[in-house]
């Protein structure tokens, strides 16, 4: 795999080898000595056009526990902001010798558009690209629901008649589109729900239901796990949905929905959460909630995907 | 074909065997600027003769909506090489937009680009006068002053921009039919289309870019259309793109309101899946539709709904197009490619027939932008704006077959029939063999007499 | 082309058994031994040398109580140590499985099926040392075909095989493959074209099990 820019175009096979890797890596995880000699000599820059510490120090480790060398590269407030263009930038990388780029963007198709513009060699592996595409956070996603679904027995699994609830703000979410690719290839049957302003135009074609009744739609699908997507605060003044308080009572996970969810069903959230807003507490913390083992589990998935694109010589 | 020099120093043409858009396969003489005549076995009578079996012989084409980018934007294109572009593409006349910097709002710089046009020689150069001060769209611009000045502009268009303000488009609308002018309007909601980026579809949610609805278009042709009844003036719609528009226009004109609407040639055949790679090259204002709006927009073409074909010809350079998608700016060059685009998309697919391409690319247009000396159909005492074109010819349409400044071209690497053998201007060739005549410094052909002796 | 079978169940069985004395002869009894076998068929042998290692100390009745504890065996990926992955397509790592007790302080086994250039002991050497300190390590081989880059050499070996680096040495086992076999073949004649000369020189893989071929 020379790049990783979506899930879209990950077949079932590569996303459960990678996945696997991710629990060999998770293994490494637990032992004294979790580093390993891997990318020893590899270089990978994370270049982060847009503000994501969590991403960031994610990748960070990631690329460490397997022996490269990392160099940030913040593009904001640096020369990028003072008109330098994207392929500068990364010719600038490749002469500084970067196996991988590992880009945040915030626009979309940055990722691809460096990946196969011809500027660079090093691989290209998208940590998040405008509305685009978190393909890494749906990994670690659904390393972490594969985990909590199938335990040691996690290995070659995939997520076949899981169903998912994911909430919120669809429209801009990364985060959403990479995991409806990525569910849906592991077999799981995704429901989007949001208030229709959030929810993108022509998804007809896509491998979902989309309802905008939360209490239904948990009635409905009697789910396995729910993920909370964040709302931006940007979105809270610009007439998406009337008020933060009506938005939180008709999509947010309550303590009442919290509790009307069936027991097996795990909280998934990618964070940094709005307590209160688009989660309850009660539903953050509780032990049916994944948030902290998305966290460790980033580490693990984003290994293997270093693994993956730095590695391999002839196909 | 190539020409063969039957007197000495002759500025007549006879153009042999060239069949008409009718059909007839004639011989046309051209002299001193006009058809002397058109029939079989035409004298050549000293005329230089020229080859044309096989080829077919139609009026220069018009383009109403080019940009030229001069002045302010010569990195990406000037007057010159936009004109050179243009004969390439068959067009002996375009209409070249005002949003220029500074922008095209004062007699000044109209004056200005109607000189550069006719300085350089290729084609009539016509230019387009703002309609509001600087495009802001809050005070209208100098119309009165451009309409008088030498340029006498009678197309005004903010385009690039939607004069959105309603009762701004209302004064603007009923101002210039003092001087039976035509306001052509890019219709974009701006509201609608804050932070937009492609199509509203499948295509834009796939790929995370901000939805730029059809609704945003509709909504402002429909709220002209209304205007335009209500004012009795001249509405042209620019670029229309969707079924919506088609709709709105085909109602507008059952109602007898004033409306004439174009199309460009990219919308006619390409659709937002190109973005799929998102390679900035296929960003444009309006996007590219869905496979549904270009059924819709070949059929409004061919029912005459749609009256022309205009290019929106935008050359940008190198770095305008070789970034991120949303960094990119919008528009395609389009003069070169237009005819075969238009072959490709109408001719090929039987929607139209040669004589209706006459009437879409080069009658109609002269005749909504008031284009004098253009668009007449060949006749003995027409004007001498006639190309030669080879239906027959297919390429692959390749950076070589551009003659701007810029290659921002959709169709790079892609198969297209049809080649532009020979345009003349004025009576005289700008294009021979599909290759542009060089010109003097006095901005006359090479091949004409008076110009060798000072070249 | 058909491969040449150089050693049949019953050679195989013979040579783990020999090996499985000489392990317990050098380690003076079965106390403190670790074997860990190198994924795929390396994990097999150990765990069948590590059977009969059991099986041979309870005979020889050492134990004060009679009944030898079973010797601990796991597994040792060693892919993430290879110093040769931008040069291959990108292998997928198998699980490594470290026993309850561990290895620091223990004598580990390593067992491999083929050792040729000796690259991979060499990263299994480096995976060891992440996993703690044991007191002594051994190298046990079904097939030591020759061709050594590295200055590693086995201390129990089922059999010499010298071999051409054109040939290909193909380890069956009956857990893994339904069936005890060693077969050699000649690739030279299968490969159409030149063969790749970093894959057939001057890098081999040092384990060309069948395993490998399909990669």
């Amino acid at each position: 795999m020379k790049h990783l820019l979506s899930t879209r175009d990950l077949d079932r096979d590569t996303a459960i080898q990678l996945l696997d890797i991710a629990e060999d890596m998770a293994a490494t995880q637990q032992r004294e000595v979790k580093k390993l000699p891997t990318l020893r000599g590899k270089t990978v820059v994370n270049l982060f056009f847009e503000d994501s510490t969590r991403t960031r120090i994610s990748f960070e480790a990631a690329a460490k526990r397997l022996s490269a060398d990392v160099i940030n590269f913040s593009a904001k407030g640096s020369s990028v902001s003072k008109g330098e263009s994207l392929q500068d930038t990364a010719q600038t990388l490749e002469a500084i010798g970067a196996d991988v780029i590992v880009i945040r963007h915030g626009s979309s198709g940055a990722p691809k558009v460096l990946a196969e513009s011809g500027w660079i060699a090093a691989s290209v592996l998208n940590a998040g690209d405008g509305t685009h595409e978190h393909p890494t956070q749906a990994l670690l996603d659904a390393f972490t629901l594969r985990r909590r679904i199938h335990g040691d027995a996690s290995r070659g699994a995939a997520l076949d008649g899981i169903t998912v609830l994911i909430v919120g703000d669809i429209l801009h979410s990364r985060v959403a589109r990479s995991n409806v690719w990525l569910l849906s290839t592991l077999g799981a049957e995704v429901t989007l729900v949001g208030p229709p302003t959030l929810i993108p135009h022509g998804i007809d074609g896509w491998p979902v239901t989309v309802a905008f009744d939360l209490d239904a739609a948990i009635a409905d699908t009697d789910p396995d796990a729910v993920m909370m997507l964040r709302v931006q605060t940007e979105r809270m003044h610009d007439a998406y949905f009337p008020s933060t308080r009506e938005y939180a009572s008709l999509w947010g996970l309550t303590a009442a929905r919290f509790a009307a969810l069936p027991e097996r069903a795990v909280v998934m959230h990618p964070g940094p959460m709005n307590r209160g807003f688009e989660i309850a507490s009660v539903a953050a913390d509780s032990a049916r909630s994944t948030v902290r083992e998305q966290v460790a589990n980033g580490v693990s998935t984003r290994m293997a995907a270093l693994y993956l694109t730095a590695t391999g010589g002839a196909a | 074909m190539s020409p063969t020099s039957a007197g000495n120093g002759t500025t007549a043409y006879l153009l042999a065997g060239a069949r008409l858009s009718d059909g007839r396969t004639v011989d046309i003489r051209l002299e001193s600027g006009v058809v002397t005549a058109v029939g079989d076995r035409v004298d050549a009578g000293g005329a230089t003769r020229i080859d044309a079996d096989g080829l077919i012989a139609l009026p220069g084409l018009v383009d109403l909506h080019t940009h030229l980018r001069e002045p302010g934007g010569e990195g990406a294109e000037t007057v010159l090489s936009g004109s050179r572009a243009a004969a390439v593409g068959g067009f002996t006349a375009v209409n070249a937009m005002a949003n220029t910097t500074p922008v095209a709002d004062t007699a000044s710089i109209v004056e200005q680009v109607q000189a550069l046009g006719d300085a350089a020689g290729y084609v009539t150069v016509r230019p387009i006068g703002a309609v509001t001060k600087g495009l802001a769209g809050t005070q209208l611009a100098d119309i009165g002053g451009m309409a008088r000045s030498k340029a006498r502009v009678r197309v005004f268009s903010d385009d690039g921009s939607c004069v959105a303000d309603p009762l701004l488009m209302r004064r603007a609308l009923e101002y210039i039919r003092t001087f039976d002018g035509v306001l052509a309007q890019h219709a974009q909601e701006p509201r609608l289309t804050e932070g937009a980026q492609l199509n509203e579809g499948p295509m834009s949610a796939e790929l995370g870019l901000a939805g730029w609805p059809a609704v945003a278009e509709e909504t402002i042709i429909a709220r002209d259309v209304l205007l335009a009844q209500h004012t009795g003036a001249r509405l042209h719609v620019c670029h229309l793109s969707t079924a919506g528009s088609v709709e709105v226009i085909r109602w507008a004109k059952a109602r007898g309101i004033r409306v004439t609407a174009e199309v460009t040639p990219h919308h006619l055949l390409l659709t937002d899946r190109l973005a799929a790679g998102y390679d900035a090259r296929f960003k444009v204002n309006p996007p590219l539709r869905s496979d549904a709006d270009v059924e819709a927009v070949r059929a409004g073409l061919a029912d005459g709904t749609i009256d022309i074909v205009a290019t929106d010809h935008a050359p940008h350079g190198h770095d305008a197009k070789h970034c991120e998608w949303s960094a990119a700016a919008n528009g395609m060059v389009g003069l070169e490619s237009a005819l075969s685009v238009v072959q490709e998309a109408m001719v090929e697919t039987g929607l139209l027939v040669w004589a209706d391409v006459e009437r879409v690319l080069s009658v109609a247009p002269a005749r909504i932008g008031g284009v004098e000396g253009h668009g007449q159909p060949i006749a003995v005492g027409s004007a001498a704006e006639i190309i030669l074109i080879d239906p027959s010819a297919r390429r692959d349409f390749g950076i070589a077959d551009l003659a701007g400044k810029s290659v921002n071209s959709p169709y790079l690497g892609r198969s297209l029939p049809g080649a532009v053998v020979a345009t003349f201007h004025l009576g005289a060739p700008t294009v021979l063999n599909g290759h542009i005549v060089e010109r003097g410094p006095l901005g006359r052909s090479s091949l004409e007499p008076n110009a060798t002796a000072h070249a | 082309m058909a491969a040449r079978t150089v050693l049949q169940q019953a050679d195989i069985t013979r040579a783990l058994t020999r090996i499985a004395h000489e392990i317990l002869e050098a380690n003076k009894g079965s106390a403190g031994l670790v074997l860990l076998g190198i994924p795929t068929r390396g994990v097999e042998l150990a765990e069948r040398l590590a059977a009969l290692i059991t099986a041979f100390a309870a005979s020889s009745d050492e134990s004060v109580d009679g009944r030898p504890s079973p010797v601990p065996f796991g597994a040792l990926d060693v892919t993430m140590y290879r110093d040769d992955l931008a040069r291959h397509p990108t292998r997928s790592p198998s699980p490594t499985r470290i026993p309850a007790g561990g290895i620091d302080g223990k004598t580990v086994v390593l067992v491999d099926d083929v050792l040729f250039s000796g690259r991979t002991i060499r990263s299994a050497l480096d995976a060891i040392a992440d996993h703690g300190r044991p007191a002594a390590v051994r190298l046990a081989v079904l097939v030591d075909r020759g061709h050594r880059e590295l200055p590693i050499r086995p201390d129990y070996v089922g059999k010499n095989l010298p071999s051409a680096t054109s040939e290909r040495i193909n380890v069956l086992l009956t857990g893994t493959d339904g069936i005890d076999a060693v077969t050699i073949e000649d690739t030279s004649r299968d490969a159409p074209a030149a063969p790749d000369p970093d894959e057939a020189i001057t890098d081999p893989a040092d384990t060309q099990s069948t395993e490998e071929a399909t990669r």
